[in-house]
């Protein structure tokens, strides 16, 4: 799926409630023989050494990835079989030295195993790296004085920023409210057919494209030839068919920014529909038929008996489309890199990083995106701690 | 009476059934003009639209491909029989580098994942609340975030434009939802699996081996086709942490290169576009079932 939706937010509660669930601590008998504290060490010495030597063993294999010219398909499948092996083996070294100390060390130490590298790759990749960008968003360009908040008052003062700003409220309403009103829409139909599996998997399908993918499929549609010649863009052939002048749809301002949301509409439409269609499967048909019996319409039934019931699910995937038009990215980056009006955060972010190297700028911006997702980070916490037996 | 309300049903599905019918019309037609145009000689896509060859006029052929997949030097022939040379786009190359940064991108984060998820289900200890609250949190911050502080560790210990470098970020940036969804799913294997095995004297490891990691193949296939798809689709990582140089640059990259070197090459971008997109469609056709299980369980079941 399009690199969208990997952020997600969590379902308003009561879906499924885990039982309390008791944990068990590890039991392992081992049987201890007396040692000595000369030969402990020994042990302790020989398990440091082995990891060193694995650890040694991948990071040659490393160095010989990266400068070695062999073809590049035996590159390929040793990279592969490195990494993935090297995983695996990192695993098993980490057990092998834990269970050489005592038992009650074990005990203590398993859990690391298994939930050390998770914590330490997360702390490394995600958690420090807020923090620092915290820190760099309050220095210059080269993270050598420091400037306040000057570059705060860049990034809300900036005319290229507040447009951003603007655009990315309009991706929020229009692409969230586009992708989840027709998801609702089409969920709500199928559910009256026969053909129902067909027509979800061809709306679902884009879900599978690349933002970049889409991007060149929907500059094609737009594009645009000077008026007499014959229009090989969809949507000018259409206007033309209909006596209408070709426009170049890419340099209109407002607009432009409306032609890129669609993209977005037609790539995440798929994924509000399958969402909201198993939710609809989970309306009790007693209540539905209850409101035939009173004498409710169709429309009716579906105001005041479905869409309530579905309420919960319509929120879920609306926070996460919400997430997905905060951060979107690859979209303007090809289609306009956001030139004719059409900039965003993210995409201003990545050009303040990479085109100007204004490393305080950039991190100031990164913040300010945190900052956005913030209500929909304290609404899955809030989810979470709902939810007993953890 | 009631022939007459059944009547006014029918009348409502054929309704309802032409009303689909035209979304998935509208929604499928971006994708059947890019796959006709990708078969086009370059003059009839530069000079008349795709949805002409309904009319009967216009050939098709596989150059566009051939000039996209190939080296810096792709001969193919044209209409006229005339060997032709151009330099091509070396997608074919990217297509490789696409598999080399993706397979490991997906492995890595499923074993860290699985791992985790069976040490905060099933373990006890101190601050597995916090922790878990903090993956918790993590789930919706952007990866934007990390972009500047990684970057600035790779260039000093050497990881920029390695492989290494970019299945590490991707695992760091994959790794809070694959936590998420697999806690939800190794928490409800039944509690009487593990016992009997803690009886017989195994290992955690052992048993994480033996037991969790097969009990887990639907989780673990939902969130592999996720991530794959993830990563397959992915160009803002890429183009960070892989940098410019084309011998490892990923089909999303180089598409995006395309875009901007030739912008109205309208032949060779649909062909590129739907070399890009060829992988991902099929995974999403055999492999729909997990794919929506993997949504749901991202989304809905929570």
């Amino acid at each position: 799926m399009c690199c969208a939706g990997r952020e997600v937010a969590l379902p308003a509660g009561a879906l499924v409630s885990y039982s309390q669930r008791g944990t068990y601590m590890t039991t392992i008998e081992r049987q201890g023989k007396p040692t000595s504290t000369l030969a402990k060490l020994g042990r302790i010495a020989f398990s440091v050494l082995v990891l060193v030597g694995v650890f040694f063993v991948l990071w040659v294999g490393f160095i010989f990835l990266r400068d070695s010219n062999a073809p590049q398909g035996i590159i390929a499948i040793i990279a592969i079989v490195w990494g993935v092996g090297g995983i695996a083996l990192l695993f098993w070294v980490a057990d092998w030295v834990i269970n050489r100390t005592s038992v009650t060390t074990a005990k203590k130490l398993q859990p690391i195993i298994f939930v050390g590298p998770a914590l330490l790759i997360l702390a490394w990749y995600l958690f420090i790296p807020t923090v620092r960008s915290l820190y760099l968003s309050f220095f210059d360009a080269q993270s050598k004085n420091f400037v306040g908040l000057a570059n705060y008052v860049f990034a809300f003062t900036d005319s290229k920023m507040r447009e951003s700003f603007m655009n990315n409220l309009l991706w929020l309403i229009i692409g969230t409210g586009g992708a989840v009103g027709f998801g609702l829409i089409i969920a709500l139909l199928a559910d009256r057919v026969k053909m129902e599996k067909v027509f979800k998997s061809i709306i679902f399908m884009p879900m599978a494209i690349s933002f970049v993918g889409a991007g060149v499929i929907w500059r094609f549609i737009y594009s645009y030839k000077p008026a007499g010649e014959d229009q090989i863009g969809l949507l000018n052939a259409i206007v033309t068919f209909f006596g209408g002048e070709p426009q170049a749809w890419f340099t209109m301002p407002v607009w432009n920014n409306i032609f890129l949301i669609a993209i977005l509409v037609w790539l995440q439409t798929g994924y509000a529909m399958v969402i909201i269609s198993s939710a609809l499967k989970g309306v009790p048909s007693t209540i539905i038929e209850a409101g035939r019996i009173d004498g409710a319409g169709e429309f009716r039934i579906i105001r005041s008996i479905i869409i309530p019931f579905i309420a919960p699910t319509l929120i879920t995937v609306s926070t996460t489309i919400i997430i997905i038009t905060l951060k979107i990215f690859d979209i303007v980056f090809t289609m306009t890199n956001g030139n004719y009006g059409t900039e965003v955060i993210a995409s201003m972010q990545y050009k303040q990083m990479f085109r100007f190297y204004h490393y305080g700028r950039g991190s100031a911006i990164a913040i300010v995106l945190v900052l956005a997702v913030i209500p929909v980070m304290w609404y899955n916490l809030h989810q979470f701690s709902k939810r007993e037996g953890f | 009476m009631i022939s007459l309300a059944r009547k006014r049903q029918n009348k409502w599905t054929m309704v309802v059934n032409i009303v689909l019918i035209v979304l998935v019309i509208i929604w499928s037609i971006p994708i059947i003009g890019l796959l006709i145009s990708s078969l086009r000689p370059q003059d009839d896509v530069l000079n008349t639209g795709w949805w002409t060859i309904f009319k009967g006029d216009g050939d098709f052929t596989l150059n566009n491909y051939r000039r996209v997949l190939g080296g810096s030097q792709a001969t193919f022939t044209d209409a006229e029989g005339n060997v032709l040379r151009a330099s091509g786009d070396n997608l074919s190359q990217a297509f490789i580098n696409s598999f080399t940064v993706t397979i490991p991108s997906v492995i890595i984060p499923i074993l860290i994942a699985t791992a985790a998820a069976f040490g905060f289900a099933w373990m006890v200890f101190p601050g597995r609340k916090l922790f878990f609250t903090i993956v918790v949190a993590l789930l919706v911050v952007p990866l934007q975030i990390s972009l500047i502080p990684i970057l600035r560790d790779y260039m000093k210990i050497g990881l920029t434009g390695s492989y290494l470098g970019i299945w590490l970020a991707h695992t760091g940036f994959g790794l809070p939802l694959g936590i998420y969804l697999l806690y939800n799913y190794v928490s409800t294997i039944p509690r009487d699996v593990f016992e009997s095995a803690f009886l017989d004297g195994a290992r955690p490891m052992v048993i994480f081996v033996r037991l969790v990691l097969p009990l887990s193949v639907p989780a673990i296939a939902s969130l592999g086709i996720f991530q794959f798809l993830w990563v397959w689709n992915d160009l803002l990582v890429a183009l960070v942490f892989l940098g410019g140089t084309s011998d490892v640059a990923v089909l999303t990259q180089r598409l995006a290169n395309m875009v901007g070197s030739r912008g109205q090459d309208w032949h060779l971008l649909t062909a590129g576009a739907f070399i890009v997109m060829i992988v991902p469609i099929l995974v999403f056709f055999f492999l729909q079932r997990y794919f929506v299980q993997g949504l749901m369980a991202g989304s809905v079941k929570g």
